[in-house]
């Protein structure tokens, strides 16, 4: 028998096939969007030529709903990170039924379609028409939805190390709460930390169910801004849009994992060393920080 | 290198955990400069005994903790200027071995160059100097094992406590370390209290070892005290291998199945009446095998183990039960030969 045809050959290939074959299916549509976004004449095909238009006529239609999701990822990092952190902490900590509870309960808001909080939100503020209409409301949805992830995320490392002995030998060295918290729990809690950020700003630059329900016409962000411009516009229009997304995303999510990558804060030189080998390593270096919400979503 | 040496007393200090009490009430008094090990099985209340003094748990109320004439019972950890080893050694994988050592410096804001100057004493001391930049997660088990115990040091304790600190390495890194860690703690002569559930470390290490079980201390001593007059049965047999003979009283000499003892006192301290049916002690190295004819007790060769420095014989029908005696390692014994055993006259112990 020929060696390619040995049973374990061809299942290895039919493997191979099957991962290119899904692979292709997920990255297909996706290279074709931001082909239609660089295409004069999406309906002609790249014959037609290639350009920037649409792009420029993207930026200066919705340049605003750009820094207006900016912002609004930022305050929800910012927000998640000062309430999630020390809650994550405290719960890793704690071993009672109660914080289980509290941890199961955090989970709501997943669980629950972006709608119904959405609804939730409006019928208890949406009488407040300055908080109404201010791009904080959307701030309030976003980390309602996004608290989970810091959390999780966090409680997860927090759980992971022996973070109560690694306590106790810096209090045995005089160290008070605050400077143990400061010195031994956030650094080591930085992978966690730094994960359950990248997913809350890709989450919060990416939500669209209960941001359009909040939105108001001032405060358009930026996954609302693309469903108008489907909506409305011509589909290489949309498209260009697209690809605005994903400039603007990717780099956020490069960065993020880089910094991630560095473990010891102290050791600059052999963290830019290993940044170094991780740019000439990764060919797609997009691919990678991207799979990284799902992960710690589960 | 010398460290202030603080006496530590615990007067009336009991832990109970959700009800359930883990340590009985107890009294200890160590020494200034002393090594004191708790010694016992898991579950003992050894570790809790050193979390308090540690200050990582409070006493019951009633108890009380002082380190030379400061009543420290009040004081959390961090206010105690305690050392502390943990078993898992408790380093900070996100600092250096330098950052280790020197953390408890910089959380009492040494000033820079004289914390340096410090750090670099201990390092050189715990022989870790070659390593000093390196981050925990490149050290063996052994390095870390100084680290923390460098660590420990740094900010000059009032007292060392050290939980375990070999139980996770290997028999023969731990058999090194001992001998280290013991030329250390008689240089530094600080006050310091060893936990371990190793009879042997204890007895390596130790000025007096406590033994503790079910949350009491059974007795405390010097490892030869506790080891050659155990006050009970539970201590002497969590320490080292112990042979019982079970007999009877009879003329001021003990029967037994293999023979007669007639050890001038031995019947006196075993408070039994004349007949009465009781029972003695001995450790198999101090057995000696002699001609059955002259021997204390006479039987034969159950079962004979080679250890290398020495045979350890099981022998039966010299006492009800079978008794364990070590000899030479050269003795070679093949099954079922006649053996006569005599053992030394102060080998021979009476418990209760």
């Amino acid at each position: 028998m020929p060696e390619f045809l040995r049973p374990r050959r061809l299942l290895v290939a039919g493997q191979l096939l099957l991962t290119l074959a899904l692979v292709a299916f997920m990255v297909v549509p996706v290279v074709m969007s931001v082909m239609a976004g660089l295409t004069v004449n999406y309906f002609r095909g790249v014959s037609s030529g290639l350009t920037l238009k649409w792009l420029d006529q993207v930026w200066a239609m919705y340049q605003g709903s750009v820094w207006l999701s900016i912002e609004i990822a930022l305050a929800t990092l910012a927000i998640t990170l000062a309430i999630g952190v020390p809650a994550a902490y405290a719960l890793a900590r704690s071993n009672t039924r109660w914080a289980r509870f509290v941890e199961e309960l955090l989970v709501l808001p997943i669980a629950l379609p972006g709608l119904a909080t959405a609804l939730a939100l409006l019928s208890v503020y949406g009488g407040w028409s300055a908080f109404r209409s201010s791009m904080w409301f959307i701030v309030a949805g976003h980390v309602v939805f996004t608290l989970p992830f810091m959390v999780r995320s966090v409680a997860a490392v927090c759980a992971g190390t022996d973070l109560r002995t690694m306590e106790e030998g810096a209090a045995s060295l005089g160290a008070s709460f605050a400077q143990r918290f400061l010195t031994i729990v956030l650094p080591n809690a930085r992978p966690g930390i730094v994960a359950g950020a990248l997913a809350v700003l890709t989450l919060s630059i990416g939500e669209f169910n209960l941001t359009w329900m909040l939105h108001t016409p001032d405060t358009k962000t930026l996954p609302v801004g693309l469903a108008d411009a489907y909506a409305s516009m011509r589909l290489e229009v949309g498209s260009a849009y697209t690809i605005l997304f994903l400039l603007m995303t990717l780099p956020l999510l490069i960065a993020m994992q880089w910094l991630g990558l560095d473990p010891a804060g102290a050791q600059s030189s052999r963290a830019a060393a290993k940044r170094k080998r991780a740019l000439s390593r990764s060919s797609a270096p997009g691919q990678q920080p991207l799979t990284h919400p799902v992960e710690t979503a589960r | 290198m010398r460290l202030e040496a603080v006496p530590v007393t615990l007067s009336r200090c009991a832990k109970t955990f959700r009800g359930q009490r883990v340590l009985e009430p107890v009294d200890l008094s160590i020494e200034p400069g002393e090594t004191l090990v708790l010694l016992g099985p898991s579950g003992c209340g050894k570790t809790t005994t050193l979390r308090l003094i540690a200050g990582l748990e409070k006493p019951d109320a009633g108890g009380r903790v002082s380190f030379g004439a400061d009543d420290v019972t009040a004081l959390p950890i961090e206010r105690r200027q305690v050392g502390m080893v943990f078993q898992n050694y408790a380093l900070f994988p996100n600092l250096t071995v330098r950052g280790n050592v020197g953390y408890g410096l910089r959380i009492q804001k040494v000033e820079a160059s004289a914390a340096r100057r410090r750090v670099d004493e201990l390092l050189e001391m715990t022989e870790l100097t070659a390593h000093a930049d390196k981050p925990i997660t490149e050290l063996s088990g052994g390095q870390r094992q100084r680290v923390a115990l460098a660590r420990a040091l740094a900010p000059r304790p009032r007292v060392l406590l050290l939980d375990e600190p070999l139980t996770a390495l290997d028999a023969r890194l731990r058999e090194t370390l001992r001998a280290e860690m013991n030329a250390l703690l008689r240089e530094l002569r600080v006050t310091s209290i060893y936990v371990t559930h190793d009879q042997s470390e204890a007895m390596a290490l130790a000025d007096r070892i406590v033994v503790m079980s079910a949350g009491r201390i059974e007795q405390c001593g010097t490892p030869r005290e506790i080891y050659y007059q155990p006050a009970s049965r539970a201590v002497a047999q969590f320490i080292g291998t112990l042979n019982r003979v079970a007999g009877e009283c009879r003329d001021n000499a003990f029967v037994t199945l293999g023979g007669t003892i007639s050890v001038t006192g031995l019947v006196a301290q075993l408070r039994a009446r004349d007949g009465a049916r009781s029972e003695i002690f001995f450790r198999p190295e101090d057995a000696v095998l002699v001609d059955p004819q002259a021997a204390q007790l006479r039987g034969a060769v159950e079962s004979a183990l080679f250890l290398g420095e020495r045979t350890r014989l099981k022998i039966r029908d010299a006492a009800p039960g079978a008794l364990i005696v070590d000899v030479p390692g050269r003795v070679e014994l093949a099954e079922g030969t006649a053996v006569g055993i005599s053992v030394r006259d102060e080998g021979w112990v009476a418990l209760h």
